[in-house]
């Protein structure tokens, strides 16, 4: 098993015709399942059309009707991104992926309380990944998203990040020291986003085929905190944490006002100590998180 | 996106808010001027830089004659004014509000700014005005208070109340504050802002409520669609080297260390910085060349790095996922020989076709260090430049 997504999940992609969207699309179809999983993309203008010898619709909920697909993942450029994450979750698909970066954060605000209020009056629930993420992988059997797929291997261990390549560093350590993955989830950089640490966690916590996670968070925002905290009441697993930005200067991404609001709670070192509080197996030097992770099991 | 205090008050008077009545200005003779229209007898001449702390800093004084408008305004007008946000060096001051004075009785705060964890905009608002925000936070956080604000709602009526009576807003001016707050909030929403400040907002003797001092941050990802707010951006206020980097679709931030480094997103960036610092040294920078690390970017990125008299050795940590590893390192030996390269480079690489490029890197003929891990690639940045 695995989180969120397997061999037999069938996939829309929005934004399927634009340059970055045909170019992931086909590296995902070579990845393992991913012939059988990628089954239709979007594009109003384009509809009847295919690409890959994928069949193009006019809409997600046509997509949807058609194929089965439950999943999406979006390359629709910022501007019409928060639009084509929306239209998913009126199909009432299973969960989007949001690889866009760039997208307005009023956007998503917007969007995200959209998706809230449908869930309040009894809609469907669509999870959203992202946006501004690397999507997710389940080693040998699907690929969503941009990251390299070869350094991946099958296995027990849960990743979860915001950042992409910091994502891909710690699964290259795993694999180099013979630790496979059960998923690697990015959740996106962006202040306004789906899916957070902490709900990654709580799969993870569940999923049978998951052993030990590596966490990795960053300053800003009070996400990891939650984790950890809910990490300390409820998970049974061992973790490995590390945040990035300890060197990193005070208010240059975010205004002052943005880290008041979190209770000066965001700074690398005080997640870092909320974390260890928790019971995580912290590290402040990246290259051990797979080490760390191994002396543990 | 930052923005000056004379603009902020244009977009707050756009969307209804009461600021004074000012003028913005360039030259001593033109405060004087603005001065003598603005009439009445006590003025308030206001450098506008980037950055808060200007009254402790020296740069906002009170006139009271034509001719102490001129004093200040050429004292003011050029000074390098330091203040707790500027850094040592201080920022040069190139423009000037020229404001009436005000009848102040009492000083609030209040702002509007996106909160990540509930998702909605957090409108705050604080009794103790004027001073240091962050201040009142850490000693008394009970001052602050907050309403979230639903953006598929809008501000209410009943929680500008809350707030305006919750930071002791005299009834008779209640209605004033609330106005003011829903105008905040809409101006904040419309101009795609990430940080909508007024502090003070004042109360005058005759019950009206102004914004005396106001600071904006814009979403930079939003600025497509504010041709207007972009015209109020001031390169000179801005980091030459940012900039320069920005052009180049390049990530860069510069530090106070030594090291210079160059990397592949985010927070692999960071994770870089943090390891150089744990084995001993201090970043110069931060650097995200993205997706795309061509040879163009990161010639581009190590021309930039080295116009920093500070840094001593270079440190390049890619992960080579779609992009290739042997195609960085080309790109890499080509940007060492095209900036003459003279400083000690330490190169760190994995992912797709690794060895391919270490063995590009190893022939090049240049003296390039290669690491396997982030560690041992920040140990021997260390040992180099000491």
């Amino acid at each position: 098993m695995s989180i969120l997504i397997n061999k037999d999940t069938k996939v829309i992609t929005q934004g399927i015709t634009g340059k970055t969207g045909q170019f992931h699309t086909e590296k995902c179809q070579e990845y393992a399942n991913g012939k059988n999983c990628f089954v239709a993309g979007v594009n109003p203008k384009k509809a009847g059309e295919k690409i890959f010898d994928i069949p193009i619709y006019g809409s997600v909920k046509e997509a949807a009707a058609e194929t089965g697909a439950t999943v999406s993942v979006i390359y629709v450029p910022p501007a019409g991104a928060a639009n084509a994450i929306w239209e998913a979750c009126e199909a009432d698909l299973d969960l989007a992926i949001c690889i866009t970066e760039g997208i307005p954060v009023r956007d998503m605000l917007i969007v995200r309380n959209k998706m809230k209020e449908k869930v309040a009056k009894g809609g469907k629930e669509t999870l959203l990944l992202g946006p501004n993420c690397p999507g997710l992988i389940t080693p040998d059997e699907i690929k969503i998203g941009i990251m390299p797929g070869h350094i991946h291997r099958k296995g027990r261990i849960g990743v979860v990040s915001r950042s992409g390549t910091l994502t891909y560093e710690a699964v290259a350590q795993l694999t180099e020291i013979g630790l496979g993955q059960s998923s690697a989830v990015g959740i996106g950089g962006d202040p306004i986003n789906g899916l957070k640490h902490i709900d990654v966690m709580r799969m993870f916590n569940d999923d049978p085929d998951t052993d030990a996670v590596i966490m990795i968070g960053e300053i800003g925002g009070p996400d990891e905190a939650e984790a950890a905290q809910w990490c300390k009441a409820n998970m049974k697993k061992p973790i490995v944490g590390f945040i990035a930005g300890v060197t990193a200067p005070a208010g240059k991404r975010m205004g002052h006002a943005g880290a008041l609001i979190s209770g000066g709670a965001d700074t690398a070192d005080a997640k870092l100590a909320i974390m260890e509080e928790c019971g995580f197996t912290v590290t402040r030097n990246p290259s051990e998180m797979a080490k760390l992770l191994k002396a543990m099991l | 996106m930052k923005i000056h205090e004379y603009q902020a008050k244009e977009l707050l008077r756009k969307y209804g808010v009461v600021t004074p009545r000012g003028f913005h200005t360039v030259s001593v003779d033109g405060a004087v001027k603005a001065a003598e229209e603005l009439g009445g007898k006590i003025w308030v001449v206001k450098a506008q830089i980037h950055a808060g702390g200007r009254g402790k800093g020296g740069g906002v004084k009170l006139a009271r004659s034509l001719d102490e408008v001129r004093q200040h305004a050429s004292d003011i007008l050029g000074m390098q004014l330091v203040t707790h946000q500027t850094g040592p060096e201080g920022q040069k001051v190139r423009n000037l509000l020229i404001e009436e004075g005000a009848d102040i009785q009492k000083e609030y705060y209040v702002a509007a700014l996106t909160d990540r964890a509930t998702q909605k905009v957090a409108i705050m608002a604080s009794s103790e005005g004027g001073m240091d925000i962050e201040e009142v936070a850490h000693s008394t956080p009970e001052k602050i208070l907050k309403e979230f604000v639903d953006p598929l709602v809008g501000l209410t009526d009943a929680q500008a109340e809350n707030l305006a009576r919750g930071i002791g807003v005299p009834e008779a001016s209640v209605a004033k504050a609330v106005d003011a707050l829903k105008r905040l909030y809409t101006c904040y929403m419309e101009t795609d802002a990430s940080l909508a400040e007024i502090n003070p907002l004042i109360l005058e003797g005759n019950g009206n409520i102004k914004a005396l001092d106001a600071k904006f941050n814009f979403d930079s990802n939003a600025l497509y669609r504010h041709p207007e707010i972009v015209d109020f951006r001031d390169f000179d206020e801005e980091d030459a080297d940012e900039i320069e980097a920005s052009k180049f679709d390049l990530a860069y931030i510069s530090l106070d260390g030594n090291i210079g480094c160059l990397v592949n997103g985010a927070g692999l960036a960071m994770a870089t910085m943090d390891t150089i610092k744990l084995f001993g040294a201090e970043p110069a920078n931060f650097l995200d060349v993205g997706g795309g690390a061509t040879t163009e970017k990161v010639t581009e990125a190590f021309k930039i790095m080295l116009k920093n008299p500070k840094v001593k050795g270079i440190l390049v940590n890619i992960f080579g996922g779609i992009m290739k590893c042997d195609t960085i390192a080309t790109g890499v030996v080509a940007a060492a020989k095209e900036v003459n390269l003279s400083v000690p480079l330490v190169v760190r690489m994995k992912g797709t076709n690794e060895d391919l490029g270490k063995k590009i890197l190893a022939e090049s003929g240049l003296p390039i260090i290669s690491a396997d891990t982030m560690a041992e690639a920040a140990t021997k940045i260390v040992a180099a430049v000491k």
